[in-house]
């Protein structure tokens, strides 16, 4: 196969429908007690994937991908993957790896030997053993290491081991249970990368629960947004951000600003919501499932606002007139907090291209937001 | 602000170590007198540590008291490592509280009465006393202090690296022999030692379970004072001490090591790092 040709066709099986899914979750629920965890879920993840389940704490994430690992067994329901049922099957025989959030080093082994800890317990002869976690120490830079304890490693060091522990037996599936959430912002940052490369390198399917937003953004093909044990939205980062299918969606995944309205012109290519809240009328070209007269939100992201002195020139959509209440600089954008007449505040994001503008715009001025007919979502629910 | 001794700190400090070490001191001062009376300095001598080991009557108790000891403690370790596993482990099972009770109640039970309990039992089931009596009397005691260390070993310990063990492939009992043994294994050795030093000093409940013959140390000790405090005595006393307290210091030295490497290394790691 011509690699430059394949490079351009894009990885997205999930639209293809002769994909075949390679890890489903069948109508699965999991309760603790009276504590419904995982309620009624339906997902399927494809091969090669780097999938993340997002969302706050208490969402389910993390015991969804423990009944992934085989470490909960799902209350009803079924988990195929790759075609087998592994509802019952406990975790030391499932061909699943999984990377926890505490790295679980093995205290007392040396780095390889807790690299090379799973392939003893599947009897690979001892040449074969250590070529490969030669193999798997290269991959994650710690050649060096091999022989050191996990606790005199650095966090980041530490970290690498346990991935390397986890891939070296060539998994279908990596579970990682935030693994770049004990590490500091600068260093997280990069081994997002890192991340994103190795999964390239070794061609497993990567899954990944995390409450960290950017993170899931960075590094995901796709995430599903949980909430209350349930999926919010399953869809590539782009979709997810620029097209969220609930206002929990918009408000989990960055900031936003949402006005309430009534849908007043229902058209198959645009809708106008006029939105009492906003005092404006809202232009969106894109359809909407819901009916004349219904009640629904829209949403503006901060940095689809221009925020000008003077009026654009249609004043009548898609703009709203304010009062900026507070300014933060960011260096590399300056956050407007304005207040509209009925004192709802909407926040604007403005990039700073030039250091100088012609006149700032400063506290107590008022000025117009205004968005384009695209950047605007309408939500139903 | 003063980190030194005022006055009154020094009376008390020299008050208070004078009131645990200055009867030690005395018997180990009068082990090395010359003269039979104990409480009249006869000039330095070591005669009486050369009697002890002429002794065949003590030297055959203490080895009794060291074979007892070993045995006991390694019963102890493997039950009582038995006992505070299920109960770190298992939470919420019916009678928990019972079970808990139960395993802690040793501690504090008066001695007598778990000696003669034992000596009712042995007797009942008209077992002959020996050493198999004692290893078992003195683990029925000795267990709860090993469940206790294990216990409180486990509650601190990370389940996520057993589960890691799991996820590679481990099966669940080789699990807790190749990751939960050898993390806890310090708890088990202090357990044994503690074991251990209760075991060889015990004498009421080994009076209550020992047989003709089965005579430990302690109680030689115990009953030969009975007809005056001979200086071999005091010899034997300052040989325990001594033993003791080389086994403790030796102990922390090794302890103190391990945490001066450990830091030195998290010091190098963190450099590395930077």
């Amino acid at each position: 196969m011509n690699t430059a040709s394949a490079a351009r066709v894009p990885f997205e099986p999930w639209n293809d429908p002769k994909a075949k899914p390679y890890i489903r979750i069948v109508n699965v629920t999991k309760t603790f007690g009276d504590f419904v965890a995982v309620d009624n879920m339906n997902l399927d993840i494809y091969q090669r994937e780097f999938f993340s389940l997002l969302g706050p704490s208490g969402c389910g994430k993390t015991t969804l991908l423990r009944m992934l690992a085989g470490f909960e067994r799902p209350t009803s329901g079924r988990i195929e993957l790759d075609g087998v049922d592994m509802s019952t099957v406990p975790p030391y025989e499932r061909p699943v790896n999984m990377m926890f959030q505490s790295y679980a080093l093995f205290p007392h082994m040396t780095v390889e030997e807790n690299i090379a800890f799973g392939l003893r317990q599947d009897g690979v002869p001892k040449e074969e053993r250590n070529r490969r976690v030669e193999e798997m120490l290269t991959l994650v830079q710690l050649t060096k290491f091999g022989k050191r304890k996990p606790h005199q490693l650095s966090g980041g060091q530490r970290q690498r081991v346990a991935l390397a522990r986890s891939l070296v037996k060539k998994p279908k599936m990596l579970l990682l249970d935030e693994p770049l959430g004990a590490l500091d912002k600068k260093l997280r940052e990069q081994t997002q990368f890192e991340l994103m490369n190795i999964q390239e390198q070794v061609g497993i399917t990567f899954v990944i629960v995390t409450h960290d937003q950017e993170e899931a953004m960075t590094v995901s093909s796709r995430i599903a947004v949980m909430n209350h044990g349930r999926i919010a939205q399953v869809a590539t980062p782009t979709e997810i951000y620029e097209y969220p299918n609930s206002r929990y969606v918009a408000e989990f995944i960055g900031d936003v600003n949402v006005f309430e309205g009534r849908l007043s012109d229902v058209a198959p290519d645009h809708v106008v919501i006029t939105s009492a809240e906003a005092g404006t009328q809202v232009y969106v070209d894109r359809g909407t499932s819901a009916a004349l007269g219904a009640t629904v939100w829209v949403a503006v992201r901060p940095e689809k606002l221009d925020v000008s002195l003077t009026a654009p020139e249609q004043p009548d959509f898609n703009c709203v007139k304010g009062t900026v209440w507070d300014i933060g600089y960011l260096g590399n954008l300056t956050i407007y907090h304005v207040r509209l007449a009925d004192g709802k505040k909407v926040t604007a994001a403005v990039a700073n291209r030039t250091r100088l503008r012609d006149r700032p715009i400063t506290w107590n001025d008022e000025v117009y937001l205004s968005w384009a007919a695209d950047s605007a979502v309408v939500l139903v629910s | 602000m003063t980190k030194g001794l005022t006055k009154i700190n020094l009376v008390a400090l020299t008050f208070g170590f004078a009131f645990l070490y200055v009867p030690i001191l005395i018997l180990v001062f009068f082990s090395f007198n010359e003269s039979r009376l104990v409480n009249v300095w006869g000039g330095f001598s070591v005669k009486w540590y050369g009697e002890l080991f002429q002794n065949e009557d003590l030297l055959q108790a203490a080895w009794i008291s060291l074979l007892l000891a070993a045995a006991a403690s390694t019963l102890s370790v493997i039950l009582g490592t038995v006992a505070g596993f299920v109960m770190a482990r298992f939470t919420s099972f019916r009678g928990r509280t019972l079970f808990s009770g139960m395993i802690y109640a040793p501690l504090v039970m008066p001695e007598v009465i778990t000696g003669l309990s034992l000596l009712l039992l042995f007797v009942s089931i008209d077992w002959g006393r020996g050493l198999g009596t004692m290893i078992i009397a003195h683990t029925s005691f000795c267990m709860s202090y090993v469940a206790v260390v294990v216990q409180s070993r486990l509650v601190s310990f990370d389940r996520s690296i057993e589960e890691a063990a799991q996820d590679l492939g481990a099966t669940p009992f080789k699990t807790f022999f190749v990751i939960t043994l050898p993390v806890i294994a310090p708890a088990l050795v202090s357990g044994w030692l503690l074991s251990f030093t209760l075991s060889l000093d015990n004498v009421v409940i080994t009076s209550f379970t020992s047989g003709p013959g089965w005579d430990t140390l302690p109680v030689k000790i115990f009953s030969a004072v009975k007809l005056g405090v001979k200086p071999e005595i005091n010899a034997l006393s300052t040989i325990m001490i001594a033993i003791v307290a080389i086994g403790v210091v030796t102990a922390s030295i090794v302890q103190k090591r391990a945490m001066v490497e450990r830091q030195r290394a998290e010091r190098m790691a963190a450099a590395a790092n930077d």
